[in-house]
């Protein structure tokens, strides 16, 4: 996969509630198909559904045991999207923080003055 | 009110930012609106100076914004100002020239004034699944933001 396909591999992987929940448990430690099907209103074979999902995702790996097959989450994926969606509100929270700066130099009534008043950093 | 930054999506095509702003709002509008101004916040993270900003401030006027980044690479923006309403509301078109975004978004601002505070709220609406899909992608639609960030919260706590 591409890094891009990957990323709509995830995006459609977490855009479930049910598999975002499935995350939310694997994240307090690694489980098996029957003890992550316990929490939910939902049969085996719709959650190995979603296993299967979360796991071409990335976003989980499935162990070795053949009888148990324990689910761990892959902590990659999820840093790339929280990377991306950081990366929009650090821009934004720059660009509003510069204009909340820009606001207080507008309102000051010495903004012709070039030295700045000494009480602000 | 604080001044935390809200990301929000109203809709499967749209994404709002809402943040207040300790500044009546005529103000606000011009630095959204007044080249000397725009020029001198509207710069994302990463470094980038403005050196081209061009508003022609009516209904139907034109605007083009050119970033540049400290490694040279330019980005450009443009677009029409469809809605001019000083100081409460502010609708214009906009399209980032980049191959990776196609398609044009509809950007809506709203400032609201109570007891010398502005709520500013900006509402970016989307022409096409594919724009917003493309965005998704790019990190911007921060629905289930709060979801990834939770997420990322626990993993950042299982990994130390």
């Amino acid at each position: 996969m591409t890094p891009s396909e990957r990323l709509d591999a995830t995006f459609t992987a977490l855009a479930d509630p049910t598999r975002r929940a499935i995350l939310a448990r694997l994240a307090g430690g690694d489980a098996s198909v029957l003890e992550l099907t316990k929490p939910f209103a939902m049969s085996q074979p719709a959650i190995s559904k979603h296993l299967k999902v979360l796991e071409r995702a990335g976003l989980i790996s499935r162990g070795r045991d053949a009888q148990r097959r324990p689910c761990r989450i892959e902590a990659k994926p999820l840093a790339d999207i929280s990377g991306w969606l950081e990366e929009y509100r650090q821009l934004w929270e720059g660009n509003f923080r510069r204009l909340d700066a820009l606001l207080e130099e507008l309102q000051s009534p010495e903004k012709k003055a070039s030295p700045r008043k000494g009480k602000r950093p | 009110m604080t001044k935390t930054l809200s990301v929000t999506t109203p809709s499967d095509r749209e994404i709002a930012l809402t943040r207040v702003f300790d500044a009546p709002r005529a103000l606000i509008f011009d630095a959204l609106t007044k080249p000397a101004l725009v020029k001198r916040w509207m710069l994302g993270n990463m470094g980038a100076t403005m050196p081209v900003c061009e508003i022609d401030l009516r209904v139907g006027g034109a605007y083009r914004y050119v970033w540049r980044s400290p490694d040279g690479s330019e980005m450009t923006m443009t677009g029409i100002y469809r809605e001019v309403a000083r100081p409460e509301r502010l609708v214009n078109t906009q399209r980032l020239e980049v191959a990776w975004l196609p398609g044009e978004s509809v950007l809506t601002t709203t400032l609201v004034e109570s007891g010398g505070k502005t709520t500013f709220t900006s509402t970016t609406l989307y022409d096409s699944r594919e724009t917003r899909d493309k965005l998704l992608k790019s990190g911007m639609e921060a629905g289930a933001s709060a979801s990834y960030d939770r997420l990322a919260e626990l993993l950042a706590a299982k990994e130390v």
